[in-house]
Parts: C-alpha cells; sequence; structure tokens
C-alpha cells in the first residue's frame, strides 16, 4: 500500500466494490474516509451499500460479511484504509448485472423461505457464496462450519441448510 | 381437508427478493436529509442522584446541536403506572440516561459525550428481589413504597388479573394425597437479542407535527400510548422492516422519545440507534422470576391446590411487567387444571436494568420457575410428565380467568393428540426411564429426557381493524398496520385475501405500516396475527367481496350470492366460462373498500409442547442439546415454511438456551453487566444444532375462516424448563439452577464445591 497517512487532507483511497472503482479523499470530514472508518462504516455510510448489516460492530456475529478476493470477512473488523487493490464484494454484488438475475444462491433462499427478520442475511448469503466458491460440493457439516460465525437470533439456521444445500446441488455438483 | 389454492401451500415471501438482496431498508439503513445522530451519555452507576451536570463544553463542540439533560427534557412519562421520564435527576441502573446529544455525525456526538461533566451523590443499591423488599432497602421511587409496584393498574382494563385466587386452598390442600413445597428461580436474565439493535429517526416539525420511523414490532403503539401525552400532537408512526424483535421492540418509547426529545429541540430529524453493549447493558431484558410454591397433589396426579408467592424481579422500571403478570396467572390455569388456588405476584423494582416484554410475556419466566415444583410432586406421584401434561392442559369447557380479569370457559380443541404424536415422534416411551434416571449412559456421558408445555389464550386478543381495497385491474391492497418483524405475517395475510378472492398472490398488497393510511393495529404479538389480524383480514376480504357482488349481480340478472370471483373476474356459480372483468362494472374510477373488524375473543387457548433430549458430560458438566421435537395443533397450516421457521424460534430469543448457557452477568458489587457484547454473552452458533422435528396437526378450529390458529410467540417458552428436567434426570440429581453451565453441573454432581456466582 502506498498511501502515507500523514498527508491525509490530500490523500485518496480508491476502492474496487462490486467492479466498480470508487475514490475517496482521506480525512475527518463528513464525506471523507478516516483512517479510523472499517470497511462496513464505509460501504454503509459512503456508498449507500447498506445490504451489509452492522449488528455486533465487534466480528462476533457475521452480519457484515462480504467478500475480499473471493474470501468472507467480517467487514466491521477490517479499516478502510487496508482495503485498496483489493476486490470487494457486498450482497448487492451477487447476481448478473447486466440481465439482473439474481445468483441461484440468493434464489435458493427465496425458495427454502431461508431467513424470518432478514437483518442476519446479506451475511449468512456472502458466507456460503465464499464456501461455495471455494467448495462448491460441500457437505451439510462443512456448510455449518462455514456458517458458524454467522448469527440468527430467529433461528433460521435449519432453513439455510437446506437452501445452500440445494444450491449446491442445482449447481451441478452433487 | 380442503384443498386451498394458497392456504397451506408454501409460497415465497412477498419481501424475499428485497431481504436476500440486501435492499430491505432496516432503520439504520435510512438517512433524511439534514438529519442529526442521537447519543445517550449513560450513568456508570447504579444508584445516585446528579448533584450537577456540567454540558458547557459539550454544547461548544463544532458539530452538536443540541445537549439535554434531565433539566430540559419534557416530562413525558413512560411505563406502568407513568413513572419513567426520559432522563431524571435520580439514575436507577448503571446504563441508565443522564444526558443527550444531537450532533452532525455519531462521531462528533460521541465526543460530546465525553466533554459532559456529572457529579453524582452514590446512593445503595439493591439487585436481588426480596433483599428489595425488607423494610431498610435503599428505595428507587418515592411512589412506590418498599419497592413494589402497585397492581391497581388498567393495563388490561380495570380488573386486569394480578393474582390467581380461586376456590378453598385449605380444603384442596386437605384434598391431596401429598404436598410439595419450594423455592425455584429463572433469573438469569437472559437477552432476547435480535440481530438488529433498536433505532428510530424522529421528526418533530413546528409546535405539534411529529413523525417517527420506528424498529418496532407495534409501531402504532407508540402511537396510541404517547399521542395524548405529547399534548395532543400529529404523531404519524411508520413502522420499517424489524430486524428482529421476540416481543422485545414492542414498546418502543425507551428508544424513541429520546429522538422524540432531540428532534424537538433542534427542529430536525435526529436516528438514535443503540449500539451492541448499549443493547445488551441497557435495554430490557427478561423478567427475574421466583416462586415460593406449595402444591398438593393426588396419586394420580390430579393437582389439588397451588400455593405461592412469585415474586417478579422488574429491574428499575415496570416497562409492562403487570401485563405479563397477567397473562403469566392466565397462563398459569391453562396449563394446570387444579379448582383451589392461592397465587400472588408481586412486583418489585431493583437496581439493574429494566425487565420488559419478551416472546413467552411472563408465562416463560413463570413456568420456568414454577414447573419445577410441580415436578417434584410428579417425581413424588411417580407419573411421567407428559401424562401429567396431557391430564392437566386446558380442554373445552374448563374455565379460567385471563388477563382482564374475567372468567372464560375453553371453546378450543383437545390438545391430547398432539401430544400423543408428539411423544411418538419424540420416541418418549422408548427414552423415559422414570425421574432422575438418565436414558442412557456411555462412559462418562449421560443422557436424560424432559418435557415441557406451554399455551396461551392471546391468540385471540385485542381489537383488529382492517380495510380491503379493491382496484379495478383486478387487485387487493390490504389496508393493515402489522409491521413485518419475521414471522412472515405481512405476505400471510395477502395469502387470506388472495384465497378469499381468488386472487393470484402478486395481486394482493400491503400497505406500508403507516399510521396515517391504517387503521390502528396494536401488531403481530402474543401469536395473534393469524387469529385476531387474520380474522380482521378475512372479513374485510369478505365485505370487499359481498359489495363486489351487489354491483356486478345486475349485469349477470342474478342475486349477488350466486357468484363467484376468480383472478379478477366475475361469473355465475356453476357457469365459468361467461365471465366478466371487475372493471366492467367498477370503471376505471372506481373502487370497493370492505371493512372487517376482530372482537377480543380468549376463548380459544394455542399450545405448545417440546421434548428435549441432553446429553451431560460428567466429566466436564457441559450440557449438549441432542434432540428436540416441537407438537402442536395449528388447525390448519397458512404457510409451512414460516410455520416451521418459528417453531424452530424455540431455540433462540432467550428461549431453550435460557437453560443451558444463556445469561446475563451482573456484578452485584458494581450493578453493571459483564458481558455486554456478542464475544461474551454465549448464544448458539451453526455447528451446534441439534437435531429439529416437529410434529404438526391440524384439527380445524370452527370459529376462523380457515380454521387456523397462531403459535409463533409460545414456541420458545416450554422448553427451559423441559432441559431442566432432562439434565435433571441425565444426572439422577435434581438440579435448577438456570443456566446449567458446567460449574453448577459439576456441582451438582459433588464434584465441585458450589460455583462462585451462588454468594
Amino acid at each position: 500500500m502506498t498511501l502515507t497517512l500523514e498527508k491525509s487532507s490530500h490523500s485518496t483511497l480508491t476502492l474496487t466494490v462490486n467492479g466498480e472503482k470508487h475514490s475517496f479523499m482521506l480525512g475527518e470530514g463528513p464525506h471523507e474516509v478516516a483512517s479510523s472508518h472499517t470497511l462496513a462504516h464505509t460501504l454503509r455510510e459512503r456508498l449507500g451499500l447498506t445490504g451489509t448489516k452492522i449488528s455486533c460492530d465487534n466480528g462476533a456475529c457475521g452480519c457484515c460479511t462480504v467478500l475480499i478476493n473471493g474470501k468472507a470477512v467480517q467487514s466491521c473488523m477490517l479499516l478502510t484504509v487496508e482495503c485498496e487493490e483489493k476486490e470487494i464484494t457486498t450482497i448487492e454484488g451477487l447476481g448478473d448485472p447486466v440481465t439482473n438475475v439474481i445468483d441461484p444462491l440468493q434464489q435458493s433462499f427465496i425458495d427454502h423461505t431461508a431467513f424470518q427478520c432478514g437483518f442476519c442475511t446479506p451475511g449468512i448469503i456472502m458466507s456460503a457464496k465464499a464456501l461455495l466458491n471455494e467448495n462448491p460440493s460441500p457437505t451439510r457439516d462443512e456448510v455449518k462450519e462455514a456458517l458458524s460465525g454467522n448469527f440468527c437470533r430467529c433461528i433460521s439456521h435449519y432453513h439455510v441448510l437446506d437452501a445452500v444445500m440445494a444450491a449446491a446441488k442445482k449447481g451441478g455438483n452433487q | 381437508m380442503k384443498d386451498y389454492r394458497f392456504i397451506g401451500k408454501s409460497t415465497p415471501r412477498k419481501d424475499a427478493l428485497d431481504i436476500v438482496t440486501g435492499r430491505t431498508k432496516f432503520i439504520n439503513d435510512l438517512t433524511i436529509p439534514n438529519m442529526l445522530y442521537g447519543k445517550v451519555l449513560r450513568s456508570p452507576l447504579p444508584h445516585a442522584l446528579i448533584k450537577s451536570i456540567d454540558t458547557t463544553e459539550a454544547m461548544r463542540l463544532q458539530g452538536v446541536k443540541a445537549v439535554l439533560t434531565y433539566k430540559d427534557v419534557p416530562d413525558w412519562k413512560a411505563g406502568f403506572p407513568h413513572h419513567v421520564r426520559i432522563l431524571d435527576s435520580k439514575v436507577r441502573y448503571v446504563g441508565e440516561g443522564v444526558a443527550l446529544v444531537a450532533a452532525e455525525t455519531e462521531d462528533i456526538a460521541e465526543e460530546a459525550l465525553r466533554l459532559i461533566k456529572v457529579e453524582y451523590e452514590p446512593l445503595p443499591a439493591v439487585y436481588d428481589v426480596e433483599e428489595s423488599i425488607k423494610p431498610d432497602a435503599p428505595q428507587l421511587y418515592d411512589q412506590f413504597p418498599g419497592n413494589v409496584f402497585p397492581q391497581d393498574n388498567v393495563v388490561f382494563g380495570p380488573h386486569t388479573l394480578n393474582e390467581v385466587v380461586i376456590g378453598d386452598i385449605e380444603k384442596g390442600f386437605e384434598e391431596a394425597d401429598f404436598i410439595v413445597e419450594g423455592t425455584y428461580a429463572y433469573e438469569n436474565i437472559p437477552n432476547p437479542l435480535p440481530p438488529e439493535s433498536p433505532g428510530v429517526i424522529a421528526l418533530w416539525e413546528g409546535t405539534d407535527n411529529l413523525t417517527v420511523w420506528l424498529a418496532s414490532q407495534g409501531p402504532q403503539i407508540f402511537k396510541a400510548a404517547f399521542q395524548r401525552r405529547m399534548g395532543n400532537i400529529n404523531l404519524q408512526s411508520l413502522g420499517n422492516p424489524v430486524g428482529g424483535s421476540y416481543g422485545s421492540k414492542y414498546m418502543s418509547w425507551q428508544y424513541a422519545l429520546p429522538a422524540v426529545a432531540l428532534s424537538k429541540a433542534t427542529g430536525k430529524p435526529v436516528k438514535f440507534c443503540y449500539g451492541k453493549a448499549e443493547h445488551l447493558a441497557a435495554f430490557t431484558l427478561r423478567l427475574g422470576s421466583r416462586i415460593h410454591g406449595k402444591v398438593g397433589m393426588k396419586k394420580d396426579g390430579t393437582v389439588t391446590a397451588l400455593s405461592g408467592d412469585w415474586l417478579v424481579n422488574s429491574g428499575s422500571f415496570s416497562e409492562a411487567t403487570q401485563g405479563m403478570v397477567a397473562v403469566g396467572c392466565g397462563e398459569a390455569q391453562l396449563m394446570l387444571r387444579c379448582k383451589n388456588w392461592s397465587f400472588i405476584p408481586k412486583m418489585v423494582c431493583t437496581n439493574r436494568t429494566a425487565s420488559g416484554q419478551v416472546r413467552g410475556f411472563g408465562g416463560q419466566e413463570l413456568k420456568c420457575a414454577l414447573t419445577p415444583i410441580l415436578t417434584m410432586g410428579m417425581e413424588k406421584a411417580d407419573v411421567d410428565p407428559v401424562d401429567f401434561f396431557k391430564k392437566n392442559y386446558v380442554k373445552a369447557g374448563d374455565g379460567f380467568y385471563w388477563r382482564d380479569g374475567d372468567w372464560w370457559v375453553c371453546r378450543g380443541i383437545d390438545y391430547s393428540n398432539a401430544i400423543n404424536q408428539g411423544a411418538e415422534t419424540f420416541g418418549w416411551k422408548e427414552k423415559w426411564k422414570g425421574w432422575l434416571k438418565p436414558t442412557s449412559v456411555n462412559g462418562a456421558k449421560y443422557r436424560g429426557v424432559g418435557v415441557g408445555v406451554h399455551g396461551n389464550a392471546d391468540a385471540g386478543e385485542d381489537v383488529s381493524e382492517v380495510y380491503v381495497r379493491l382496484e379495478p385491474n383486478g387487485s387487493a391492497i390490504i389496508h393493515c398496520g402489522i409491521a413485518e418483524h419475521g414471522t412472515g405475517q405481512r405476505s400471510s395475510i395477502c395469502k387470506m385475501v388472495a384465497e378469499v378472492l381468488q386472487l393470484p398472490l402478486d395481486r394482493v398488497y400491503v400497505t406500508p405500516t403507516d399510521s396515517l393510511v391504517n387503521p390502528i393495529e396494536i401488531g403481530p404479538v402474543g401469536s395473534r396475527g393469524t387469529y385476531a389480524i387474520g380474522g380482521a383480514v378475512i372479513a374485510a376480504a369478505e365485505d370487499a367481496k359481498r359489495q363486489l357482488f351487489e354491483l356486478m349481480a345486475p349485469k349477470f340478472k342474478v342475486k349477488p350470492e350466486d357468484l363467484e370471483t376468480e383472478d379478477g373476474m366475475v361469473y355465475v356459480k356453476g357457469k365459468p366460462d361467461k365471465r366478466i372483468p371487475w372493471i366492467k362494472e367498477m370503471q376505471y374510477y372506481g373502487s370497493i373498500m370492505g371493512h372487517g373488524r376482530f372482537e377480543s375473543d380468549f376463548s380459544i387457548p394455542n399450545f405448545m409442547m417440546i421434548f428435549t433430549e441432553v446429553e451431560v458430560d460428567t466429566e466436564t458438566g457441559k450440557v449438549d442439546l441432542i434432540r428436540v421435537v416441537g407438537t402442536t395443533d395449528v388447525g390448519q397450516v397458512i404457510d409451512p415454511l414460516s410455520l416451521t421457521n418459528q417453531l424452530n424460534g424455540c431455540l433462540g430469543s432467550a428461549g431453550i438456551d435460557s437453560a443451558i448457557f444463556e445469561e446475563t452477568v451482573l456484578d452485584t458489587r458494581l450493578g453493571r453487566i459483564m458481558n455486554c457484547n456478542m464475544i461474551d454473552y454465549k448464544w448458539r452458533t451453526f455447528s451446534e444444532l441439534p437435531e429439529m422435528e416437529h410434529s404438526i396437526l391440524e384439527t380445524p378450529f370452527p370459529t376462523h375462516r380457515f380454521h387456523a390458529i397462531g403459535v409463533g410467540e409460545i414456541t420458545p417458552s416450554p422448553g427451559p424448563s423441559a432441559v431442566l428436567m432432562a439434565v435433571s434426570n441425565a444426572i439422577g440429581v435434581r438440579i435448577h439452577d438456570y443456566p446449567l453451565t458446567p460449574d453448577k453441573v459439576l456441582s451438582a454432581l459433588g464434584k465441585i464445591g458450589s460455583p462462585m456466582r451462588r454468594e
């Protein structure tokens, strides 16, 4: 990383989110990105990508999960200034941006009503997506393990497992 | 059973696409131009007078728009009776608000909190419910001497139930073959902990116009409660999708009033969302519940008398404690067909963050303490608990006092079939080896089974009023103020209307949860969504259909009752070939408004039983939940996947797991909650899910158009006492200290001394 925070009022930061580049001024002003800002904060408050939810803001609940270079990370535990030159994907970036067709995993969540209040759902979908990227044919236990950092208080877990397993199967992997 | 087009079929939730794409706007996802951010300075002391408070420096900070203290907030009072100010000159728990700040950014507001100087005069504090009612205990409120909340309240009308006194208690004990007596408690004050912390945006404009956007299970309740208290202002309440509530976000004044006060002071919209630490340490928890009880029983499991003192620890204020006690008292009678009662609650305040509404609403807290006393009797009589619950659960013709203080006679169904089927699904007969006997032993691992029961008569509670508007293009709009908090009820009422009017589901809509466009709606609470709200929705759709047929009948030269409608077309019964679209008679400028109203009916109790199997590692003391089977009878399933979601919910929202590991840890030296983050507050992960199965019966309820009744609210409540029973059976020792953490299990086994926390 080449940024120099000392010159923050003149420095810029470029993030690549869902395939689009966004540049920010670094600083403490209302429209700037401060060195203390988390990626979750920047996604929500600067880019309006509110599909990424903040619940615990402490790395415990997984509601803020996004993909960085295809891997699931909790965006409340990363500083925005650490995320330059990385490919960030949020829930808004799933699916086909041209046809607007949603990702088969999202469709599977709809088909299985794999949510209740839906607050933790984007984070769960992103964690599951990261798993399927890496392991397209997981066992049910592997799905459980991959989602073990995702809090859901309504207890939609069982439907989520059905949805992820069905999506993996539909992907022709089982 | 009738085969419906939508009812009973799995259909996607209407809001599903928004949820899975992240487009659902929860409260903290909204911004309004010129919006300020509110923050609360919170007390570090459990009980103190504010001697002085200096806000000068905070006010000087650039970007700060208002700093309010108890001296300048409006004197609106909340709670039952009205006793909680937004800010007071006295603090009664660690985390109580001391000052409010509104600023241009959250960071500035946070910084301003640090600049407020407060001088406190500390007072002694009290945390234990019985310590609090001693004569020399520190007193929280001048108006509540002895720290006891008054019971002469009007939560549920002038005769609100505040005790269960029936028959002749002395005679009841005389008739008993034996008497058991004991003290049991459920005092781990777990947090229902929805992922979305409480939040609101408030905008006060001019002298008397207030708009609130609320993350609330009952956004219109805020309007109903506070409109007049605020001087009969124009109050519009808007309900956002709610990121989980489990009852806790029903009464929203705790978070709404500070934002309203800040908006009133600044004239700008103010967003105020709790952080997770505030949510865990300074928001409402479950009630603390302790019962000194005595039960008279016959050898066959007939209960002849029940007497008891129910000590209810409400924490620093009563949000709705009298209401929860009323419902709890009603629910005790539903589980126990006993002729002689003397069951006397006492509602007590203490110096910790308050208790409030949570799924289970008084009943879970009561059951968790009462059931262990009953099991002492069952053990003595050597009665199988499944047989005991089957014999004692309310049946048609049985009477009970409900929350309104009236005597209701059950018109519901017999749940014995549900109990039988649940027991069979679980394999109860094979697994039950008798009291304090393990089901199986494998080395140090002992398995045991337990069962619990719960039900309430609130499925038909309160009035609901709904309009269904038919549009000429063959669509229907439901005007209903129901919020979506996860049950899928906004979608389910669309299914009901689609079924009545035989419209495609995508031609039925619900208005936004907006008090300007909908009649008042108390909301989806107490499992009332299907029966009460659904009842009004169905009546409104039927009324609209009746008007439609009256309009169309002359065209067909038949009587209105000879007509049918399907997919926005009308035809004569038996002659579906000749169809006329609605628009032909309604014209493009016409609409039809049907009206439906549901009146309170407490005569139809619902039912939930939970079977649990646990495995206790007698070397480490760890309790694992192996299997859960829920059984209920819902009359008619409305949406299968939404129903199983709600039934699976028995693990969450401070339900079953509050018997195993969930607790809010209060340090009684400092009055502070020690585990106010989601690492130290324990919750169940995907990798530790038990096997879960449900037995769902559909015995038609004659009093509902689709013969259905709701059960969502009650699903967690039978669970904790079932776990207690299962663990006791596994290890062969009665154990009753929620939650059953390893230290307590090892202590019960005599392997270690008393756990430290039992000081």
